[in-house]
């Protein structure tokens, strides 16, 4: 059966988050917690940090989710799912679950919660070991509190707390590595990932679910409002991080790097800011030098992950 | 208009279980479009499915049925991503 | 009554605690040390090294993970136990209100120490008058067998279904939790009997029954939401009133939410939380010896406040002077707020002391002049402050 097919069995005809929620028409954010939740084959417990997928999709007295979830607060989704996670374990060791069986816990933050604030309570659920899946829905801005920059905004874009003007190009600083950070944490999984490349994420979930530890999955999500696009043009973008190699998509296995997509042409960066309005200010000729030092960056990253691949590749 | 419980109607901690709770129809946040499909140029890809943000489309199994006009917000992604144009966006009636 | 002997081993608070936690046997315990708490960790964590308990210890990365965790596991349907003092406490206080919102059960030991700054790792009340308002249950120990019994009942109390609320479990810093007195403990069994299995209403793991918690809400219910916390901590006082019943059948040991001491024929009384009650009652029983009419009244639930039995203990008593370990700098310090408050319109003159600030002593011959020279005034005095220099 194509693995689409099995998504909608995985189902069961109840999908884990429905509609009638509050995120923004075309938000990327959906998307990515659906192709999660249905490739994962066991129940799913999801602990949700602040942010626009909690706010928009629990609104008292309704929700849009069908699974069990929680949340608790901005930064600490990661230690809450350390307890649900714990919980299980000891309740599991003592035959006191109220059903028998596997259950997947899966935590959703933005990058706020995920690279900035967040980034204590994750490190640490990390070095423990608690056996989850982290996913960071990254739109590489705090967008829920409108459109602020965060530790993963790119250098050069244009937010509301880092806005371009005669006197700023937008962010000045360069994102965190956030997919590195995870890595040094000597855990079982690591991937970067992509809705665009829905099968690739699926597949990466499922060896995340697999994973006997933390799994750590950072997606890079569109987000129409902080990106400054019409919605219809979020897969033309997202492919865009891809084949411009913006978001390279691969994985870290046991702290071994793998590529799982590589372009055929590797695109100009222009074709990444082009489209989006939270770059527009830098395709003026003004800003011609801090494009340039974008495309450096980019491709300085490509080439040390691709020797980074083949080095483990070659050790394997 | 729906009425607003009192505090002891709540369950305790602001639980709230998907059963009792009511789905907004947010496909009052379409501004003028609206999917629709032409169901013989349909191979049932199910991409639309997995492509929309609001789960508005209906499968009956794995086939595709027609939409959830009460919860999509016409964000025109179904459209851009049939890869045989079966969907179109359409004026919307309401 | 206790129907045999049994006999008491010497520990101090903190020890005393970690064999509570230890009896209770949790299944979940999220912690990270702070002094003075570490010893009930640390005791903890060797009985769980050496087999004796059966539940996960989770040695999180800070307290506000500990609290988080804690939520994660109570709502999950994990019985959860931690602890903590001061910044540690301070640095939770966000999820502190977030889990007496959720309404998770939770069970935490507070070893009460000064908050920063600057910083001092000695007692006072200032951490747990910072959650003053958090909507979590608060009692406060005098000594260590208090600290105990009061460990054993809070699962109890915090997990009966019309409270489920943390339950906070004080003790002073250092002068209880490092000091050893003879601790009786009742038997492994009894506890664990007495304790029961753990229940709450929305198991997060009860996937036959998938529930939203936490959720965001709107002017139009955020209100009512938060107002069953209220009903809750009345529940509460009701809840330490049966829970106390039963514990005297297993122990022989009665605790009541309030506790007067030679307080029935008083003109004059002071009111206080914690260890300092000890040495109060020492002072009184001099002062009753000299034919003074002297009465203590020690609050064992500083939340819930229990206003109506504190009026009817304190409304003859002439003069009552109110001894606060934490202050509220630019307001009243928080006990006499709160005194005041409940004694509104009785005829009883209330005066503000503020004593003990970063683990300062309190000496019996201080509260002697407590007693016997009324300060007079509405405003706080400020017990053993030094305004001009001292030669020591």
């Amino acid at each position: 059966m194509s693995r689409l097919k099995q998504l909608v069995r995985n189902e069961r005809g109840c999908a884990p988050l429905r509609g009638g929620h509050a995120l923004c028409q075309g938000c990327g954010v959906p998307m990515v917690v659906r192709t999660i939740v249905d490739s994962i084959d066991t129940p799913v417990v999801v602990i949700s940090a602040t942010g626009c997928l909690e706010v928009a999709t629990t609104r008292f007295p309704t929700t849009a989710w069908n699974v069990p979830w929680v949340h608790v607060a901005f930064e600490n989704a990661a230690a809450v799912a350390s307890g649900v996670e714990t919980a299980y374990r000891a309740l599991a060791k003592r035959n006191a679950l109220p059903q028998d069986g596997p259950i997947t816990f899966v935590a959703l933050a933005g990058d706020g919660g995920t690279y900035d604030i967040g980034l204590q309570a994750l490190s640490g659920a990390l070095e423990r070991g608690h056996r989850f899946i982290f996913v960071c829905y990254d739109n590489e801005a705090y967008m829920n509190t409108g459109i602020q920059r965060s530790g993963a905004t790119p250098f050069g874009a244009s937010t509301t707390t880092s806005p371009s003007g005669t006197a700023s190009f937008g962010k000045a600083q360069r994102r965190k590595d956030m997919t590195a950070i995870a890595v040094a944490h000597h855990v079982p999984y690591v991937a970067q990932a992509i809705a665009v490349h829905w099968h690739d994420l699926s597949e990466k979930i499922e060896r995340a679910a697999a994973a006997d530890g933390p799994a750590f999955l950072n997606v890079l999500t569109n987000c129409p409002v902080g990106w400054g696009h019409e919605p219809r043009a979020s897969l033309e973008i997202l492919n865009a991080a891809v084949e411009t190699c913006f978001w390279p998509l691969y994985e870290v296995v046991e702290g071994r790097y793998r590529l799982t997509y590589v372009p055929e042409r590797v695109r100009p960066i222009e074709d990444w800011l082009r489209p989006q309005a939270r770059f527009a200010h830098l395709l003026r000729p003004e800003a011609r030098g801090v494009v340039v030092k974008i495309q450096r960056q980019i491709d300085e990253e490509w080439v040390a992950l691709r020797r980074r691949c083949e080095q483990d590749a070659a050790a394997a | 208009m729906s009425e607003l419980k009192s505090w002891t109607e709540l369950p305790v901690g602001g639980t709230v279980s998907p059963g009792d709770a009511e789905q907004p129809r947010t496909g009052s946040w379409r501004t003028g479009l609206r999917p629709e499909v032409d169901l013989s140029k349909c191979v049932n890809c199910l991409l639309c499915w997995l492509y929309c943000p609001d789960s508005a489309i209906r499968l009956d199994g794995t086939t595709f049925v027609g939409f959830d006009h009460d919860v999509c917000k016409g964000c025109e992604l179904c459209e851009v991503v049939c890869p045989v144009g079966a969907i179109g966006m359409v004026r919307d009636g309401n | 009554m206790a129907t045999r002997a049994v006999a008491a081993r010497v520990l101090t608070g903190g020890e005393a605690v970690a064999e509570a936690m230890r009896q209770i046997d949790p299944d979940v315990v999220p912690v990270y040390p702070i002094t003075p708490q570490t010893p009930m960790i640390q005791g903890f964590a060797k009985f769980a090294a050496a087999g004796r308990v059966h539940g996960e210890i989770i040695n999180v990365e800070s307290e506000h993970s500990a609290m988080s965790a804690a939520i994660g596991a109570a709502l999950a349907g994990a019985r959860t136990i931690t602890a903590t003092s001061s910044q540690g406490l301070a640095l939770m206080a966000e999820v502190v209100y977030i889990a007496a919102a959720m309404r998770a059960p939770i069970v935490m030991a507070v070893g009460n120490r000064a908050l920063s700054g600057p910083i001092n790792i000695h007692c006072d009340h200032s951490d747990s008058m910072l959650v003053r308002d958090s909507g979590v249950v608060q009692l406060f120990a005098e000594n260590a067998q208090e600290a105990y019994d009061l460990m054993v009942m809070a699962p109890r109390i915090a997990e009966h279904p019309d409270v489920l609320l943390p339950v906070l479990v004080c003790q002073d810093g250092f002068t209880i939790t490092h000091s050893a007195e003879p601790v009786v403990l009742l038997g492994d069994r009894s506890v664990k009997k007495f304790v029961g299995e753990y229940h709450i209403p929305f198991p997060l793991l009860d996937l036959s029954a998938p529930t939203t918690q936490g959720p965001f809400a709107m002017p139009d219910y955020y209100y009512e939401v938060r107002h069953q916390q209220v009903a809750a901590m009345s529940a509460a006082l009701a809840a330490f009133e049966d829970v106390a019943g039963e514990f005297e059948t297993l122990s022989g040991r009665r605790y009541d939410v309030i506790e007067p001491y030679a307080l029935d024929d008083a003109e004059r009384a002071i009111v206080c939380l914690g260890s300092t009650g000890g040495t109060v009652k020492d002072v009184v029983d001099e002062l009753r010896s000299e034919g003074e009419r002297v009465g203590l009244l020690e609050i064992r639930s500083f939340r819930p406040f229990p206003v109506e039995r504190l009026r009817s203990a304190l409304e003859h008593v002439g003069q009552i002077a109110v001894l606060d370990r934490a202050d509220s700098p630019g307001g009243l310090p928080p006990l006499f707020a709160d005194l005041t408050a409940t004694l509104h319109g009785t005829s009883a003159e209330l005066e503000s002391y503020v004593y003990g600030l970063g683990g300062r002593d309190l000496h019996p011959e201080e509260i002697r002049h407590v007693f016997c020279a009324p300060a007079g005034a509405a405003v706080p005095v400020y017990l053993g402050l030094r305004s001009e220099p001292c030669l020591v």
